[in-house]
């Protein structure tokens, strides 16, 4: 037969346990949800003072639930409330603006300073590359067909009248309207940016693709050059490129920078577990690499726009020299100390 | 900081976390089939977006009759390809709104913030793993049909098929992009706090059953949580089973009302067993003895 008594204190810790404490896990879950569903600004100040308190309030509670309690339910429940409060008291990243501010002001000029040997290796592949296509042309010009796809040549190939090839550096302001060179303007910024990402994205291959396309990026300028400088027009044909180039070489440069690193933190790990160089080389790697976006963007827009209405060489060469100086200044002027906040 | 070892078949996405205040919060990682909706369901959403975008642009267009709109639509069409997914995760929430749906979230590995970096090296992968290949696999299917390489569209899909079989093939479920960001996708837990069965059990206006000490060891906390979560399910069938064997096995007859019975087992049990880790002994399950906590 079973007994039965008429006892009606609390069994399990569990139970006096949630009695204490409930009220508190309440109230952090009731603010939490707040901020998931509505975002802090709708968050009263008190309550926000009182959060982190509530969290270590409830990690205690787990903690102790942990070791005195059977009460799965109860686990679990104290599980995700800490997790979810853990994330908006530690994981949310600083507000938009601040974040921007950072990047620009610290973040990635910084990062790009720490690639500087990459980008000198992205520079001296370029101009390698351009060297090399340079001499095999001028020895054989047939060498132009085989590294510029037709599509990009447009006629620009060594079989082109020196009168053409003028008038395609020069050409362009007087007849095109300006709304046809922003369209000319926002093809290249996403075209240039897409391949920047692909440099970037490509390294982690040991380098190889990442090089592959910053050599080939070279190849293409030297037989460019060659072409132009064999009319005569190499003078003319630099000027061209360097307004927007300086800024758009650079862009890309850096961004096959990144990319080698990925692939060289991945090859020579060092110190550091494969695993871990990959990520401190991923990150830093990404802040440089989405700036380059922006520099692309201001490339795009000097070449679409700048290069097409500006037809006076001295003036390109000008513009050229101006972006490259002060990109240079910008990411490599010596900095002060951290102050140690995170991106 | 000694746990009963979970059974659960979720057990292998659990990982161990440990805030700044030294507590693991045990979290647990999104499985490959929700990481998959999400990203199917934000695909869905950017093309939904990029229709109703060249829809707007087109009649803007139209109507100014100015080919700037053009231009508009390249530097949106980039936005939308690269910066759906960063700005999202960039945000406070670090999830798109595929990943919200189904309940994830990007979180730093490392337990610190998600920085900028992180995603914009997560997400840029994204690139070569999937819209590279992809647009080459449809490009180069294109061309098959015209006469060209049968073997171009094949290498592109294998290529795309490598990165996205990756997470499969590691315990965290890691796409390239997150092995190289540092970063994992968990699944972002909402739970109510369930009613306290013993409390139930012991407020009751009825009078308890009382167990006997044979009776209350016959089980240890596997069984306990399990019988836990039979209450909490509240499925009929289930609690008479349950019940006609633990009274079959203690001895105990059956006066008639299941769930009161569980209840009453269910608090005794679990007061026993908390007794016991009071004093530092605990009984995984039936099967083995009392120990003491290492």
């Amino acid at each position: 037969m079973t007994a039965y008594v008429e006892a009606r204190t609390p069994l399990v810790n569990a139970t006096r346990f949630r009695a204490a404490h409930e009220a508190d896990w309440d109230q952090l879950d009731k603010i939490l949800t707040l901020i998931e569903k509505r975002g802090v600004s709708a968050v009263p100040d008190q309550q926000l003072l009182v959060l982190p308190l509530l969290y270590r309030a409830a990690l205690s509670s787990l903690s102790v639930a942990r070791e005195t309690s059977l009460d799965r339910a109860l686990i679990t429940y104290l599980e995700q409330l800490c997790t979810r409060a853990y994330f908006q008291i530690y994981g949310v990243p600083t507000s938009p603006m601040k974040q921007l501010a950072h990047f620009f002001a610290r973040g990635w000029p910084e990062a790009v300073q720490a690639l500087w040997k990459e980008t000198l290796v992205s520079f001296l592949l370029t101009v390698a590359g351009a060297l090399v296509a340079y001499l095999m042309i001028a020895h054989d010009p047939s060498w132009y067909y085989a590294m510029i796809p037709d599509g990009m040549a447009q006629g620009r190939d060594p079989g082109a009248s020196t009168e053409l090839l003028r008038q395609t550096l020069y050409d362009g302001g007087k007849d095109a309207q300006q709304s046809a060179l922003a369209l000319f303007a926002s093809f290249l910024f996403t075209h240039n940016a897409q391949i920047a990402i692909f440099s970037f994205a490509l390294g982690f291959m040991f380098c190889v693709p990442t090089a592959g396309l910053i050599v080939y990026n070279g190849l293409m300028l030297g037989a460019m050059i060659e072409v132009f400088a064999s009319k005569g027009l190499g003078y003319n044909f630099v000027g061209w490129l360097m307004i927007h180039g300086t800024t758009e070489l650079f862009a890309i440069m850096i961004s096959g920078a990144a990319g080698f690193r990925i692939g060289l933190a991945i090859a020579f790990p060092g110190r550091l577990s494969r695993t871990d160089a990959a990520v401190a080389a991923g990150r830093s790697a990404a802040t440089a690499m989405g700036g380059t976006v922006v520099m692309l963007a201001v490339a795009g827009l000097l070449e679409g726009i700048g290069r097409q209405t500006i037809t006076n060489d001295e003036l390109r060469y000008a513009i050229g020299l101006v972006m490259l100086a002060g990109w240079l200044l910008y990411f490599y002027m010596p900095r002060g100390k951290r102050d140690g906040t995170p991106a | 900081m000694a746990r009963p070892p979970s059974r659960s078949s979720i057990a292998g996405l659990r990982r161990r976390f440990i805030t700044p205040e030294g507590v693991d919060l045990n979290i647990e990682l999104g499985t490959a089939g929700a990481r998959a909706g999400a990203f199917l369901l934000d695909g869905v959403l950017m093309l939904g977006v990029l229709i109703l975008a060249s829809i707007a642009i087109g009649l803007m267009a139209f109507a100014s009759q100015s080919i700037l709109m053009v231009g508009l639509w390249i530097v949106g069409f980039f936005t939308l390809r690269n910066g759906w997914f960063t700005l999202f995760e960039m945000g406070a929430r670090g999830a798109t709104p595929g990943k919200r749906i189904v309940g994830l979230r990007v979180v730093a590995r490392d337990g610190a913030r998600l920085t900028g970096g992180a995603v914009i090296a997560r997400n840029a992968m994204r690139e070569i793993e999937i819209f590279l290949p992809l647009s080459y696999f449809f490009a180069s299917l294109g061309a098959m049909f015209t006469g060209g390489d049968v073997l171009l569209p094949l290498l592109a899909l294998a290529w795309s098929m490598i990165f996205l079989l990756f997470p499969l093939f590691n315990r965290d479920r890691l796409r390239v992009g997150d092995l190289l960001a540092g970063t994992w996708v968990v699944h972002r837990a909402r739970a109510q706090l369930g009613h306290d069965l013993a409390a139930s059990a012991a407020q009751s206006t009825r009078p308890r059953r009382v167990f006997s000490d044979a009776q209350l060891d016959l089980y240890g906390i596997y069984e306990l949580q399990t019988l836990e979560e039979v209450l909490r399910g509240g499925q009929t069938d289930a609690i008479v089973t349950v019940a006609a064997a633990i009274r079959r096995k203690g001895d105990i007859p059956d006066d008639g009302d299941d769930y009161g019975f569980l209840s009453d087992y269910y608090a005794a049990l679990c007061g026993r067993l908390e007794r016991g880790m009071m004093v530092g002994l605990r009984r995984e399950d039936k099967y083995s003895k009392a120990t003491r906590a290492a």
